[in-house]
């Protein structure tokens, strides 16, 4: 799945952060955003990742990697041991997305979150005119084999992290190579042009 | 088959012609007692570059020696960890310089219980002072120093090797770049204490052994010796693995004998595993070296726990557990990851998954392999810079 994921959207991410921080990369697959970081802004980086194989990806790259789940591991590292803890695009796929999103904020003194935005025009439209579950490049599985469990909106964060009283500092829209800065004056639009949507919270 | 008398006077022979340091510096043990003089048996494969950056130091296990690869000239038989090490293997003796010392209480060449004791001119049997992992890992501290190495690239061991290699890097929190502790634990829990103590009960029981003194005699306890050593090979295999490899399959016979030989394939390998350890082991030593993993916990050691132990921790580490292993399990490994993750160690942490249990770090396992030799590799690529810059 990493591998399909847009360049663009390490490069927003890496915007966003500070140079010389501690940052951990959840689901940091084969490390390609954690290498990123650590070239280019001296970041002093960690992941914690699922699969095998990407977990042999990143020690030949001499990326330090932790096997591990994070709906059930986060446990292990202490309160605001890191700078900024990045979650890219998987918050839908765990079970408890709510928990797990609490554990990152405890973890990170900031965390940055991506979704695949299920407010996209192409996916709205899809369900609302053909009646099937949306396919696209972003979301390239079908209903019976998709990870996903808890799809939701560039809206819908912004409401949940209203609700619980996480501070947003930033969202970006990303669409192809375009990054769009989304703020309340412009959700509306923005939810329905952004394929992913960035939020940097704390 | 020589006589066991025959054979420990054809390996003391053997042993005078192995690679030792003779330690002047007096070592003060953990139970109070010092020893000095001391010889330190160990070996060396590959070469050590000019830049000294090339060095991987291996901490052996229970029953291992400093013998890691090739043939070990006293048993004549492979070195015990001849699938990691060697050249072109994951630790490439063509690039790297690999020690391994015997430790002490050991008895491949370095100071242990049939040592002829300086006070008493006699063995020392029972007279030997108890050691600590902490101890064996000092003791090899002068090894480094007479070979010149200030850092070393990588220090790694399994199983005791590894709480070897824990007790190295809280000692010496300096002395290496990186770590592979695979499959150990930072303490022994009560099932491996109960399993240590089920050996030595064995060995104690043989009424050969008489208190120790049986190295008096030059004889060896050996029935004991060898139950000893079955408990063990139990405790490296998994349930699953063991039931693949062995089933319910009889030992070259159509149906049960009605007797007590080894009828089924289990008995015969572990009486196998029993009767060849006799002839390359101490019986005395199993009762040091099991005590002394008993002894460890490095918890205890530092008054705040295991993030205490490896506070301000430089080295780069990467634990390595195996799923099936029920002796040192995935869950006693994380506990060091996450005690390491809380002190801010640079740590890594992979699970293997395989049915062949504890074991699994002796074999042909590809998984296992790759990771450490990636992981190496990549470690002294980073090492080299560092010392540039």
């Amino acid at each position: 799945m990493k591998n399909l994921k847009m360049k663009k959207e390490f490069k927003v991410i890496a915007d966003l952060l500070p140079n010389n921080t501690r940052v951990l990369d959840i689901g940091c697959g084969d490390g390609s955003l954690m290498h990123l970081l650590k070239i280019e802004k001296n970041i002093e980086v960690r992941g914690l990742e699922l699969s095998q194989d990407n977990v042999q990806e990143c020690i030949y790259k001499g990326l330090p990697v932790i096997q591990g789940n994070a709906e059930t591991e986060l446990h292990q590292f202490p309160d605001k041991s890191f700078d900024y803890v990045v979650l890219s695009q998987t918050l839908q796929a765990f079970y408890e997305p709510e928990k797990v999103l609490k554990n990152l904020l405890r973890v990170g003194k900031s965390v940055i979150i991506s979704i695949p935005n299920f407010g996209y025009w192409k996916v709205r439209t899809k369900l609302l005119l053909f009646g099937e579950m949306p396919v696209t490049k972003t979301l390239p599985n079908t209903w019976y084999n998709t990870p996903n469990l808890h799809m939701c909106t560039i809206k819908d964060l912004f409401n949940f992290c209203d609700e619980k009283n996480i501070i947003i500092k930033k969202v970006v829209g990303v669409n192809e190579n375009k990054t769009s800065l989304i703020k309340k004056s412009n959700l509306e639009i923005k939810n329905l042009f952004s394929k992913v949507g960035i939020f940097l919270i704390s | 088959m020589p006589s066991l008398a025959g054979l420990f006077f054809w390996m003391n022979i053997k042993l005078e012609n192995i690679k030792k340091l003779n330690v002047t510096k007096p070592l003060k043990l953990d139970c109070g007692k010092t020893i000095k003089d001391f010889p330190l048996a160990y070996e060396t494969y590959g070469k050590l570059n000019d830049n000294k950056d090339n060095a991987i130091l291996v901490f052996h296990a229970l029953t291992g020696d400093q013998f890691v690869t090739g043939t070990n000239p006293i048993t004549n038989k492979e070195g015990w960890w001849i699938t990691a090490v060697g050249p072109g293997k994951a630790i490439d003796t063509n690039k790297y310089f690999v020690i391994c010392a015997n430790v002490i209480g050991g008895c491949m060449g370095s100071l242990g219980p049939r040592d002829i004791n300086p006070e008493t001119k006699k063995p020392y049997g029972l007279d030997f002072p108890v050691i600590t992992i902490k101890d064996m890992v000092r003791a090899q501290e002068s090894l480094l120093e007479h070979l010149g190495i200030k850092k070393l690239l990588c220090a790694t061991g399994g199983s005791m090797g590894g709480m070897q290699l824990l007790q190295f890097c809280a000692t010496f929190p300096d002395k290496a770049f990186s770590a592979v502790p695979i499959a150990c634990s930072s303490s022994h829990s009560a099932q491996n204490i109960a399993l240590n103590e089920l050996a030595r009960q064995a060995i104690m029981a043989d009424p050969v052994w008489e208190n120790g003194k049986y190295v008096l005699k030059n004889v060896q306890p050996k029935n004991g010796l060898a139950v000893a050593r079955m408990v063990g090979h139990i405790s490296y295999l998994s349930e699953k693995g063991m039931q693949e490899k062995f089933g319910r399959k009889l030992q070259e016979k159509a149906d049960y004998e009605f007797s007590f030989n080894a009828d089924f394939q289990v008995e015969s390998y572990l009486r196998h595993q029993g009767y060849a350890f006799v002839e390359r082991f101490d019986a005395n030593s199993v009762l040091y070296i099991t005590r002394a993993m008993d002894y460890f916990d490095l918890s205890k050691q530092f008054k705040g726990g295991l993030v205490e132990a490896f506070k301000n921790q430089k080295t780069k580490f990467l634990i390595i557990s195996f799923s099936s292993d029920w002796l040192y399990t995935t869950k006693d490994n994380k506990d060091i990851v996450i005690a390491l993750n809380a002190s801010g160690a640079d740590v890594s942490y992979s699970e293997i998954i395989t049915e062949k249990g504890h074991d699994s770090f002796l074999l042909e396992e590809p998984e296992f392999l790759k990771t450490l030799k990636g992981f190496i590799d990549s470690m002294y690529e980073k090492f080299k810079n560092e010392k540039r810059i």
